[in-house]
């Protein structure tokens, strides 16, 4: 490609890290450690501790593998994966596609409205999904009076990877879209000018062009599916490697060292498929030099074919929304049980929880925020110091981050108590005990997300454009700050989206580290109200004040990030 | 932008919580009154309990932490070393017992009266005075109304009724591992059956259940929506679920136990004396009248209560002595052995269902053909099918020895691991189990 003459210079240029790469690179090293490695050992190390403490073994692992459970789980865990990637595609790429490739009315609304499945309150999500597809839900009741037939949509492991695919195609979606907005246009139009048009040109010209976003994507949600253990765990499918590890964990009494020894297989594996993706990417140049343009041509659509763009977009929408349309029925629903529709509403659930919502949103916001802002600036840091310097080691600071993805939850949380309840500050309060530390959990295991956004979007930068600016004398710092991450905005956008949307939902870390109701984000107050029978009305009206809450969030950063692109003059 | 603030803000984060400029405080010096109290219960049982405490007590704050049972005891644990909890509030005695015998908890003499020693046959305080029950809980079973209609089901009344075909995949448990409040009624099966007798019954039961769930609550939830029509839950889920207006009801067996759920002052408590009035709050005439809120719905422990209105519905177990009376539960015979009839169970049910589920079914469908056209040999296989399907790796003997027990202590003796065992159960249920599939299968050919 154009750039290649480019990229021997570079070579030469980056040769030498300069002291404040270094420095950055230690920092971040510091982060990692302080906040993953060093808490998560604390816990992990009883993997590799022979019965009766002391020494070092791999028996444990031994007995893993001996084990027909966990065998049989971990090849479960594969397929789920594997088969949720793929469905999780079928998904993404009609909506990807239709609304970067042509005129379409609504195109902000899916970039928003295709987030929100990654919105999904702990609990009352899987209550909602149970009420509409469920065994007994409303579409298996109206199929069983009308055909007499049910389907199996939430069963056994095809049931995971339905469920998974709904939750996490929007990781496709966001990466896959940033990417085919960020494609040269002028590849197209030479594609177009040799003759090639429709689907071919889709096939060999523009999705290949749009492949790190698409790997980034795939591989996070190849990643964060098999790691996954709330949906396998509501669907009761209890023999994939990730549920075994936490119902191992948390059981009491049980003090074996076999949830950590899955836990460092879950990791193991993760690192390894971040592995393989690169593989994917390995050799080929996907930089453009000509930014700003928008992306691909839009063209119009005539009329059959809008109104098929439509149908699938709405088809599609409506299915992966459908949790939450469950949601906000069982919101305000006085009874709903084995009908396909509530009793009769009511709007006594807000009412209820309308007191204390405002301090648990206000916690929320402040931080996932805090969160997503600390995952994007170790993002950029990391994708520019492993794609743009030659710092010894510099990839370990990439699969670091990402082994946070494979770290259950609950273990990152006793792991915090463990490292940081003995530090007392004055006043006798331990460390631990501070909401900053809930902060740190979650930027910690939000940063793979962050991470992979902003690594996809620093490969489709061209060097040349910052070579540009150090030939006219900006030095490395100001080209980073000018260039590189103006450049990165859409990859940027969606990490900071991605996390931030996550963290606002994320329980199993926090519900360790959580000291008293002030400090307690939504989720948690979620989590008491669904323990009882009479808390499922509030606890889904809360579950929906944190979707708006988020899906809000997520549309105001859009629209800044659109009116900021707008005022720099880069649009057509 | 955004961008920058919010790095300022981390940074600033990050220099007071790394460099140790504690010179800014945000600390909360703790007020006085404020009692921290860490509990399972949801916030329908914490809420008007708070809110009467905190009247009864001007100036009192009970803050609560809500966390499940394990986590909870979990969290104590971990923070022991600079404790800042008061009390620890929770349903299943056992996790009591575990922070008892880890000297988390500070031994108190109530002051509170009219308190009978025992309900049913069970205690109701700790002998030693480190916990207190302050409401009894039974076992039983709940279901769906409209879903018994709409399949047409008998109500179930007995432990022995959910063994029948006709139930076949429309009940649900929590696993004992995951519910303290499962474990007991499990436990209390085997001691009012006996071990062999005992988990034939839990065998046969399971091979009909629809799931076996890893919350207490996903049990009462699953039934009250209507994903499945049966469930084995401890009273309060199902009083509570009819008081909030779901189309459910309970029973109780006649085997089940009365066990009290309690609360305990924890060791080195920050605020011992505002812990201290909490509990007497508690098991004081006005703490045991909350319990009777719709939202609660538990026994009190005091029998002069149950002469309240509000009372009317709820099961008197100091009048009614058929409550609970037929077992004499056993409590260190149950702690001693907890994890490893936890893991037993696991191990051959819950993480075996699928082939435990086909080998049930078979049987149902051989004694279906059978009852049509009746063979002598068929009968014979049936019944080995039910004895594979009821056969167990361990017997009562074995599981009281060192050898076993000390295998799930988790650490410092050396010997069997508990992963070797298990996998030997697991190995050892599932080889039985497809070998019982066989027989019934050959069973219902006999009888074509």
């Amino acid at each position: 490609m154009a750039q290649v003459s480019a990229i021997p210079r570079l070579r030469r240029a980056a040769s030498g890290a300069t002291a404040g790469q270094v420095a950055a690179a230690l920092a971040i090293a510091a982060f990692l450690i302080l906040f993953l490695a060093w808490p998560v050992a604390q816990v992990m190390i009883a993997a590799f501790q022979p019965k009766g403490g002391g020494g070092f073994t791999l028996v444990n692992f031994a007995d893993f593998f001996a084990t027909e459970l966990f065998v049989r789980s971990f090849w479960n865990s594969l397929y789920v994966s594997g088969m949720a990637v793929l469905v999780a595609t079928l998904i993404s790429l009609p909506l990807a596609y239709i609304t970067s490739r042509f005129e379409f009315r609504g195109t902000m609304l899916i970039q928003t409205l295709g987030v929100v499945p990654l919105i999904m309150p702990p609990f009352v999500g899987a209550v909602a999904m149970g009420l509409l597809f469920g065994r007994n839900g409303t579409v298996n009741l109206l199929l069983e009076d009308y055909f007499g037939i049910t389907i199996p949509f939430m069963e056994g492991l095809n049931g995971v990877v339905f469920v998974q695919a709904i939750h996490y195609f929007p990781f496709i979606l966001i990466n896959l879209s940033t990417a085919l907005a960020n494609i040269d246009r002028s590849m197209e139009e030479a594609a177009q000018s040799l003759g090639c048009s429709g689907f071919r040109l889709f096939r060999r010209i523009v999705f290949p062009l749009a492949m790190p976003g698409y790997v980034a994507g795939a591989a996070l949600v190849f990643i964060k599916v098999f790691d996954d253990l709330a949906t396998p765990l509501l669907l009761n499918v209890k023999d994939m490697l990730a549920p075994q590890a936490y119902l191992r964990v948390t059981s009491i009494g049980i003090a074996d060292p076999m949830g950590y020894v899955i836990s460092v297989v879950l990791i193991v594996f993760s690192l390894l498929s971040m592995w393989a993706s690169s593989f994917a990417l390995r050799g080929r140049d996907y930089a453009t030099t000509q930014r700003g343009g928008g992306g691909l041509d839009r063209r119009r659509l005539s009329g059959p074919q809008a109104v098929l763009a439509y149908g699938v977009v709405i088809f599609i929408l409506l299915l992966v929304l459908a949790p939450h349309i469950g949601l906000t029925l069982l919101s305000f629903a006085t009874v709903w049980s084995f009908s396909p529709l509530p009793d009769a509403f009511t709007l006594a659930h807000y009412a209820r929880v309308f007191d204390e919502s405002a301090v648990y949103m206000k916690n929320t916001v402040l931080y996932a925020g805090l969160a997503a802002g600390i995952d994007i600036l170790l993002g950029i840091a990391i994708a520019y110091l492993v794609l743009r310097t030659k710092l010894v080691g510099r990839q370990w600071l990439d699969y670091g981050a990402m082994a946070a993805l494979a770290v259950p939850g609950v273990v990152l949380g006793i792991g915090y108590l463990r490292s940081y309840y003995g530090i007392t500050l004055p006043g006798g309060v331990p460390l631990a005990t501070l909401w900053i530390v809930i902060v740190l959990a979650l930027a910690v295991r939000r940063l793979p997300y962050a991470l992979r956004a902003c690594m996809a979007a620093l490969q489709q930068v061209s060097v040349a454009l910052e070579e540009a600016g150090e030939n006219l004398g900006a030095t490395r710092l100001r080209v980073i700050r000018r260039i590189v991450v103006p450049l990165m905005t859409g990859g940027i956008l969606a990490g900071f989206v991605t996390s931030f949307a996550t963290a606002a939902v994320e329980l199993s870390a926090t519900i360790m580290l959580v000291q008293s109701n002030a400090d307690a984000p939504l989720t948690y107050g979620l989590y008491v109200f669904m323990q009882s029978p009479a808390g499922r009305g509030p606890g889904a009206a809360l579950g929906i004040i944190a979707v708006i809450l988020v899906a809000a969030c997520t549309l105001a950063s859009h629209l800044l990030i659109e009116r900021h692109r707008r005022r720099s003059g880069g649009l057509r | 932008m955004m961008t920058r603030s919010l790095c300022l803000l981390l940074g600033a984060h990050i220099a007071l919580s790394m460099l140790g400029a504690f010179s800014i405080s945000t600390i909360a010096h703790a007020q006085t009154g404020k009692v921290t109290v860490v509990t399972s219960f949801s916030k329908d049982v914490t809420g008007p309990i708070k809110t009467a405490f905190e009247k009864a007590y001007p100036g009192a704050n009970l803050d609560v932490q809500n966390r499940n049972t394990n986590a909870g005891v979990k969290y104590l644990q971990e923070t022991k070393a600079n404790n800042q909890v008061d009390l620890f509030w929770a349903s299943a005695p056992d996790a009591f017992e575990v922070l008892k015998s880890n000297k988390l908890l500070q031994a108190y003499k109530i002051k509170a009266t009219g308190i009978p020693d025992k309900v049913g046959s069970y205690p109701i305080n700790d002998p030693e005075g480190y916990y207190f029950g302050f409401a009894a809980s039974g076992y039983g079973i709940m279901w769906n109304t409209r879903y018994m209609q709409s399949k047409k089901l008998p109500e179930p009344k007995e432990w022995e009724d959910l063994l029948k075909a006709e139930y076949f995949d429309h009940t649900a448990i929590a696993a004992p591992s995951r519910s303290g409040t499962t474990h007991l009624t499990i436990e209390t099966i085997l001691q009012g059956e006996g071990w062999e007798k005992g988990w034939r019954t839990l065998r046969l039961m399971a091979g009909n259940f629809r799931q076996v769930t890893e919350r207490s609550f996903g049990v009462p939830e699953g039934v009250n929506s209507g994903q499945f029509g049966i469930g084995i839950v401890i009273d309060f889920f199902g009083f509570s679920s009819q008081a909030s207006g779901f189309p459910v009801k309970f029973v109780y067996p006649t085997v089940t136990t009365l066990v009290p759920a309690n609360v305990a002052v924890v060791a080195n408590a920050p605020n011992k004396a505002g812990a201290e009035a909490f509990v007497e709050f508690l098991l004081s005439p006005a703490g045991q009248e909350v319990l009777l809120d719709p939202g609660i719905r538990r026994l009190p422990v005091i029998p002069a209560v149950y002469d309240k209105p509000a009372a009317a519905g709820l099961p008197n177990p100091f009048k009614d002595k058929t409550l609970g009376a037929r077992v004499k539960f056993d409590v260190d015979l149950s702690e001693k052995r907890t994890n490893v009839v936890d893991a037993l169970y696991d191990q051959t049910i819950t993480f075996q269902h699928e082939a435990l589920k086909a080998a049930t079914k078979a049987v149902h469908e051989a004694e279906a053909k059978l009852a049509k056209k009746d063979n002598p040999q068929g009968r014979a296989l049936v019944k080995e099918a039910r004895d594979l399907i009821a056969a167990m790796p361990v017997t009562e003997a074995e599981v009281a020895t060192d050898a076993v027990a000390k295998a799930f202590t988790g650490g410092k003796e050396p010997g069997a691991r508990q992963a070797e065992l298990e996998q030997k159960w697991a190995a050892f249920a599932k080889e039985r189990y497809a070998q019982a599939r066989d027989k019934a299968e050959q069973a219902g050919k006999l009888a074509r």
